[in-house]
């Protein structure tokens, strides 16, 4: 075959393997994205409607005068950052335990890893019948005064009910990535540790904690992206709400397109928001690797 | 005798374990008991067993959801966008792995920088998308937008994988005088099985549950999906929380004994997906 005939082969090759995926890939992610940078800079109120530009308006709009924003940002990453904490250091605790010869892991591992197989609008409602009803019957019961607090009903009770929602779904599955990283630790390395005369505490913070830094950078990344951008859970469990008090950035941009139906503010929106995502996780990802050690 | 200790030592994180996964279980003891209760009782109290049995409150949430109708539209719009995202999917990430150009090389970056950006990002310009191809209140739209959304981390996932697969069969097959399209049909399909059943498990939990698109493209009540209907349930009958419980453990409950029976591939899958990039 002639080289030209030969690669005019190759590129329709290419277009039957690559070609479908590609295509997808453009017309609902590319695409949209770059149009969102243009419809940023105009004034577009609703699906039909033709955007009108207005250069750097929407931004300065977001930065001056939407204090909500603001507030649903900086309620983002309180979240997020107590969230991933917590659950990270339950869930590798949790891992260390059920890497010992237990009779029950295998139920224990169903177990917690339960809630994350449910979609997060039900674990949501789930749990603002649990957090309402479930916890002022508990109250009464126990005469605990944790209990009897008004959950959802004010912000600090608002933010806690989220992390404790999220917390519960989330362990799981970091769970199961720790103790697969745990399981694949060098035996060798800890007993010769062992035979030096460590203690449990220097094993674990010299030794073990250093070895799993590439699992921890795995699950500090999920919990980070699936706190970030929460939005299922958020809305169906506290709809964002006392007073606005629960909105994360998610929702704000939801609500200010598809219920305010300002589009162009909400395109503006979402790529700060975009960037701000952007910059986290790159920042994440390069600190938690650097603590990454040959073993 | 620090045998004997070890055991006990071990033996006491047991029984902790054992008491916080009753804790873990004890939301699904609140929800699964007050289904069966008649209004005022789950009021009284709601730790208590029910006296009496409500079974009419599954009855009533069955048809006011009309369970049959959105279970069938949640198992038509998973497993189609799944067979299809298993495809083309793959097709690409071997393609990707084999030839390696600059272009593909570009391509794989776009997918994995597609994978850490928010939906939000892109969810604005996309309705105006979905709405110029006519993709508004269809199944098969809101299937075709899942194959574009869903690709990049069914790309990310092959992709690892075919990378630590051998060339030499395939070598040997060419040699043997099989076309491209027969050595990706009887070569590569069979070697990476184990990666496709991830694929699918994966998929299944984050399409299944998947709740916002589904919103933006579906109003119309009869496409509604499971996660839609209990939304939209609990939008009408607040508080009414013996029907909307009913309605809950409903809407759990086919994702749950999925799990029950494929948790071997389900945990299986979570491990291998877990790579890092």
């Amino acid at each position: 075959m002639s080289e030209s005939g030969n690669r005019i082969k190759q590129a329709g090759l290419a277009t039957v393997f690559l070609g479908p995926a590609v295509f997808f890939f453009i017309l609902i992610i590319v695409f949209p994205f770059i149009s969102g940078i243009y419809y940023s800079f105009t004034e577009w109120n609703g699906v039909n409607a033709t955007p009108i530009w207005v250069g750097i308006n929407n931004f300065q709009q977001i930065l001056f005068h939407d204090t909500q924003f603001f507030t649903s940002l900086w309620f983002t990453f309180r979240f997020t950052v107590t969230t991933l904490v917590i659950t990270n250091v339950l869930a590798f605790g949790f891992a260390m335990v059920l890497i010992q010869p237990l009779r029950t892991k295998v139920l224990l591992r169903t177990i917690f890893f339960l809630p994350n197989v449910i979609g997060g609008v039900l674990l949501g409602f789930i749990w603002r019948f649990i957090l309402v009803n479930g916890f002022s019957t508990i109250g009464e019961i126990t005469k605990l005064s944790f209990f009897a607090l008004p959950w959802l009903g004010s912000p600090e009770t608002g933010f806690w009910g989220l992390v404790i929602v999220y917390t519960w779904r989330s362990v799981g599955y970091l769970m199961i990535i720790y103790i697969a990283h745990l399981l694949n630790i060098d035996t060798e390395l800890m007993e010769a540790a062992h035979m030096d005369g460590a203690g449990g505490v220097y094993m674990f913070t010299r030794i073990i904690v250093p070895l799993s830094m590439p699992a921890i950078t795995v699950c500090l990344f999920l919990a980070l992206s699936w706190t970030f951008k929460s939005f299922d859970i958020v809305l169906s469990l506290t709809s964002g709400g006392p007073f606005r008090s629960t909105e994360t950035v998610a929702l704000n941009i939801y609500l200010e397109a598809f219920r305010y139906g300002n589009y162009g503010v909400g395109s503006a929106k979402s790529i700060l928001y975009f960037l701000v995502v952007g910059v986290i996780t790159l920042f994440q990802v390069r600190q938690t690797k650097k603590m990454e050690v040959e073993a | 005798m620090i045998q004997v200790r070890r055991r006990t030592i071990v033996g006491v994180m047991e029984l902790g374990m054992v008491l916080i996964a009753m804790l873990f279980l004890a939301p699904f003891y609140f929800v699964v008991v007050n289904s069966l209760k008649p209004f005022g009782e789950i009021l009284k109290n709601a730790a208590s067993l029910p006296r009496i049995i409500a079974w009419s409150n599954y009855t009533n949430a069955f048809s006011k959801i009309k369970f049959l109708s959105v279970f069938s539209n949640s198992i038509f719009i998973t497993s189609l966008s799944i067979l299809f995202l298993v495809i083309i999917g793959s097709m690409a990430s071997w393609w990707m792995v084999r030839k390696n150009t600059k272009f593909n090389g570009l391509m794989f970056f776009a997918f994995v920088a597609a994978m850490v950006t928010p939906f939000q990002s892109i969810m604005i310009p996309l309705m105006r998308v979905v709405t110029d191809f006519h993709l508004l209140n269809s199944r098969i739209g809101l299937i075709l937008v899942y194959l574009g959304y869903s690709t990049p981390f069914t790309v990310f996932l092959y992709h690892g994988f075919i990378k630590s697969v051998p060339i030499q069969m395939e070598e040997a097959a060419l040699i043997d005088g099989c076309n491209i399209f027969q050595i990706f049909l009887y070569i590569v399909i069979p070697m990476i099985r184990s990666m496709t059943i991830t694929v699918i498990i994966l998929q299944t939990l984050l399409i299944w549950n998947d709740f916002l698109l589904p919103l933006l493209i579906l109003s119309k009540r009869s496409l509604h999906t499971i996660p839609l209907a209990v939304f939209s349930f609990f939008g009408q009958y607040t508080n009414r929380w013996d029907y909307a419980l009913a309605t809950l453990v409903l809407g759990m409950f086919p994702i749950v004994i999925f799990f029950l029976f494929m948790q071997k591939y389900v945990i299986a899958g979570v491990r291998s997906g877990s790579v890092k990039g």
